[in-house]
C-alpha cells in the first residue's frame, strides 16, 4: 500500500453559520484546504476525488447530493465525488476512505470536507434527528436520545468507578480553557470551575440535561465544516506544505441496541479501533503526544481515555483530576476544545480533529500548541459507541 | 419640573409596587451579576445601552431593542401604567435588561428580555428574576408572556410549560399569549431561579452607577464614543 499524508487543512468557524448556503460553507473550508496544500481550482488542479462526510444534510437541510454540488461549486470537475454518512463517525470515515481511495493507487489526491448545519432546527428537532441513528425499535420508539444515554452511561460510570460530577467539570473547564486559543471553536467562555460545581447558584446556572449530566457537561449545536487534502507521500512534492503522514486508521463496530452488550460501560469498539490504529502505526498509547477524543459528553472523554489506553479503566477520571490531561500534562487531550467549546457539527467533528492533529503536528496551534508533538490520536465515535474510528498521524522527521 | 394641567392628564395613575430587592448572581464565569430595579431617572442611560442593538437584525435584536426603546420612553415620559425595569450589571457594566407592567393587581404584562453580553444564560437569569417580582414580591396570580424570538420562545414557553391562552391579547399583540400561573411559577422555580440576598455593599454601590457597555459582540467593530 502507498503512504498517504495531509497536506492541506481548512475550517470555518463553528458556531452558527450565517454566510450562505450549506455548500456555501462546505466550499469555505475546502478552499481554506486546498490553498494551504497549495491547490488551485483550475483545469488540471488534480484533486482525483472528493468525498463530502454529512450525517443530516438530507434530513435538516433538504439537500441530497452534496459532494456533486461542492465539485460543481469549486470547479473541481470531473472529480469523482460521493457523500458519506456515518452518523457522527461521518468525518474520520470520509477520511478513511480518501486514505483507502490514494493506497490502493486508484487516486492520488482527495479531499474530503465534514460538514453539518444544525441550527436551521431546534434543539428538539436537532435531537430528535441525532436520535435516527439508535436502533429504531429497541431504542428510538422509546423516546431514547443521545443525552439520554450518555446521562445513564454516565450514571453507571459513577456507580463503578466513583466518577462525580465535579470531575465531569474538571473535563469541560480544561476543554473550555483550549478553546480560548482555538479561533474556529464556537465558544470563547471559560468557566469557572468554583461557579458550575460548587457555588449554590450552581444548580441553576448549570442545570442538569440529562441528569447526572448538567449543561456544561454536554456540547453545544454547531454548524461548521472542515476540510483535509490527502496526498499520496511518493507526490509529496507536489504540494506547498510537507504532508503529515496518516500512520494508521482503525475503525470497529458495537451493537446497535446499547442493551446488549454484556458490560454497558465498556466502549469495545472503541477499545477495538484504536488498537487497530495502534497497531497499524506499529505505536502505543505511551507513544501518543496528543489526542482528540469525541467529548460529545464529557463521560465520553473520560471512558475513551482509558480504552485507548492512555489510563487504567476507571482511572480517567483521576488522571483529569491531576491535570494529567490539560496541556503540558501527560496526555493533552481535545487541545482544540474538543466538541464540548469547539463545537460538534456532526459530519464536521471527525474531519475537523484531524484539523486539529495536523496543525499540533505541524506547530501552528498557537497558544494551544503541545510542545514538540509527533503523533496524534483522533477518537470519531459514531451512534452510542457502535462505529467508532481511530485514527494516528504522525509528523515524519526532516 | 413644574407639570402643567393638560400634561398631568396625560399621565396615568400609578399603582404603588413594592420594589424588588436587588440580589447578586454567581454567573459560569464566576462573574456576579447584580440584578436590580432601576429608578424612572436612569432610563435615559438604559437607552443609550438599548439604541446601538436597534439595526442588529441577528437573533430579532432589532425589534426587541426597537420596542424595549419605546416601552422604556413611555415609562420616562409617564406615559406606560405601572411599569419597571430591571437590569443585569458585572463590574457595574449594564449585561441585561428586562422590563414588563402590571396589567392590574393580578396580572403581570412581561415586555422584553435583552441580553446585551451574550453566552452566559444572562437573559434566563433576568427573565426568572422578573417573573421572582411579578410572583414573589408584588404577589401576582399571572403574567402574560409572548416570544419575538426562537430563543424566547424555547427559554420561556417550552422550559416554563406555559400555558397558552390566545383568547387574551397580550399588549405586544401578534402571535398567540402564553401565561406563566402561579403554579407553574412554583414549580419551575427552583431550577430556574437564583441569586443571594442582601448584595454586599461594595458590589451593590458598583451596581448602582451603572457603565454603558463599551462594545457589543453583536455589532462587530462598535466601540462606544465616550462623550
Amino acid at each position: 500500500m502507498r503512504e498517504v499524508g495531509i497536506a492541506g487543512v481548512g475550517h470555518t468557524k463553528f458556531g452558527k453559520w450565517t454566510e450562505g448556503t450549506f455548500v456555501d460553507m462546505l466550499s469555505k473550508a475546502a478552499v481554506e484546504a486546498l490553498d494551504d496544500a497549495g491547490i488551485r481550482t483550475v483545469k488540471g488542479h488534480g484533486v482525483d476525488q472528493v468525498f463530502v462526510a454529512s450525517m443530516g444534510s438530507g434530513m435538516i437541510n433538504r439537500q441530497s447530493g452534496v459532494a456533486s454540488a461542492l465539485v460543481d461549486t469549486l470547479n473541481l470537475r470531473p472529480a469523482m465525488a460521493e457523500t458519506i454518512e456515518n452518523g457522527p463517525a461521518s468525518g474520520a470515515s470520509a477520511v478513511k476512505l480518501g486514505y483507502m481511495a490514494i493506497a490502493s493507487g486508484m487516486c492520488n489526491c482527495v479531499l474530503v470536507v465534514g460538514g453539518e448545519m444544525m441550527r436551521v432546527v431546534s434543539g428538539w428537532e436537532g435531537t430528535d434527528f441525532v436520535a435516527t441513528m439508535l436502533h429504531p425499535e429497541a431504542e428510538y420508539n422509546y423516546g431514547l436520545t443521545l443525552p439520554a444515554f450518555a446521562g445513564m452511561f454516565t450514571r453507571l460510570y459513577m456507580e463503578k468507578y466513583g466518577v462525580t460530577e465535579r470531575d465531569l467539570s474538571i473535563v469541560s473547564v480544561k476543554n473550555h480553557e483550549n478553546a480560548v486559543h482555538n479561533p474556529v471553536a464556537h465558544i470563547h467562555v471559560v468557566p469557572s470551575l468554583y461557579a458550575i460545581a460548587d457555588d449554590e447558584d450552581a444548580h441553576v446556572i448549570n442545570p442538569y440535561v440529562a441528569e447526572p449530566l448538567r449543561m456544561y457537561h454536554v456540547c453545544p449545536v454547531s454548524d461548521g465544516a472542515a476540510a483535509v487534502v490527502l496526498c499520496a507521500m511518493d507526490q509529496a512534492d507536489r504540494f506547498a506544505k510537507k504532508p503529515v503522514k496518516i500512520a494508521g486508521i482503525g475503525q470497529a463496530t458495537d451493537t446497535h441496541s446499547v442493551a446488549e452488550r454484556e458490560v454497558p460501560t465498556d466502549l469495545l469498539a472503541v477499545r477495538l479501533a484504536a488498537q487497530r490504529a495502534y497497531d497499524m502505526a506499529g505505536l502505543k498509547p505511551q507513544d501518543i503526544d496528543v489526542a482528540e477524543l469525541h467529548d460529545a459528553f464529557q463521560i465520553l472523554e473520560v471512558a475513551e481515555s482509558e480504552e485507548v489506553g492512555f489510563f487504567e479503566k476507571g482511572q480517567g477520571h483521576i488522571a483529569a483530576r491531576n491535570g494529567e490531561t490539560r496541556i503540558g500534562g501527560k496526555i493533552p487531550i481535545n487541545t482544540s476544545g474538543g466538541l464540548k467549546a469547539k463545537g460538534h457539527p456532526l459530519g464536521a467533528t471527525g474531519v475537523s480533529q484531524i484539523v486539529e492533529l495536523v496543525r499540533q503536528l505541524r506547530g501552528e496551534a498557537g497558544g494551544r500548541q503541545v510542545q514538540d508533538a509527533k503523533t496524534g490520536l483522533a477518537v470519531n465515535f459514531g451512534g452510542f459507541g457502535n462505529n467508532v474510528v481511530a485514527t494516528i498521524l504522525a509528523r515524519e522527521e526532516e | 419640573m413644574i407639570v402643567d394641567k393638560m400634561e398631568q392628564s396625560l399621565r396615568p395613575v400609578e399603582t404603588p409596587m413594592a420594589e424588588y430587592p436587588a440580589k447578586y448572581i454567581t454567573l459560569a464565569t464566576g462573574e456576579k451579576m447584580v440584578v436590580r430595579q432601576i429608578k424612572r431617572e436612569e432610563v435615559p442611560l438604559i437607552l443609550e445601552a438599548v439604541k446601538p442593538l436597534m439595526t442588529v437584525e441577528k437573533d430579532f435584536y432589532d425589534i426587541v431593542a426597537s420596542r424595549m426603546y419605546s416601552e422604556l420612553l413611555g415609562y420616562l415620559r409617564y406615559r406606560v401604567k405601572d411599569e419597571y425595569c430591571l437590569i443585569g450589571t458585572i463590574d457595574g457594566v449594564i449585561v441585561g435588561i428586562v422590563n414588563g407592567r402590571l396589567l392590574d393587581e393580578k396580572v403581570g404584562m412581561s415586555y422584553h428580555t435583552m441580553t446585551l453580553r451574550q453566552g452566559l444564560r444572562i437573559g434566563a437569569q433576568l427573565f426568572a428574576a422578573k417573573m421572582e417580582y411579578h410572583f414573589d414580591f408584588l404577589n401576582q396570580e399571572e403574567v402574560w408572556i409572548v416570544a419575538e424570538s426562537p430563543n424566547g420562545f424555547r427559554r420561556w414557553m417550552i422550559e416554563y410549560e406555559l400555558e397558552s391562552r390566545p383568547e387574551v391579547w397580550h399588549e405586544l399583540g401578534g402571535v398567540p399569549t402564553y401565561v406563566l400561573t402561579k403554579a407553574l411559577w412554583e414549580k419551575h422555580k427552583a431550577a430556574k431561579c437564583t441569586g443571594r440576598r442582601p448584595v454586599k455593599e461594595e458590589l451593590l454601590k458598583t451596581a448602582e452607577n451603572p457603565i454603558l457597555p463599551s462594545t457589543y459582540a453583536q455589532i462587530p467593530g462598535f466601540v462606544r464614543c465616550e462623550k
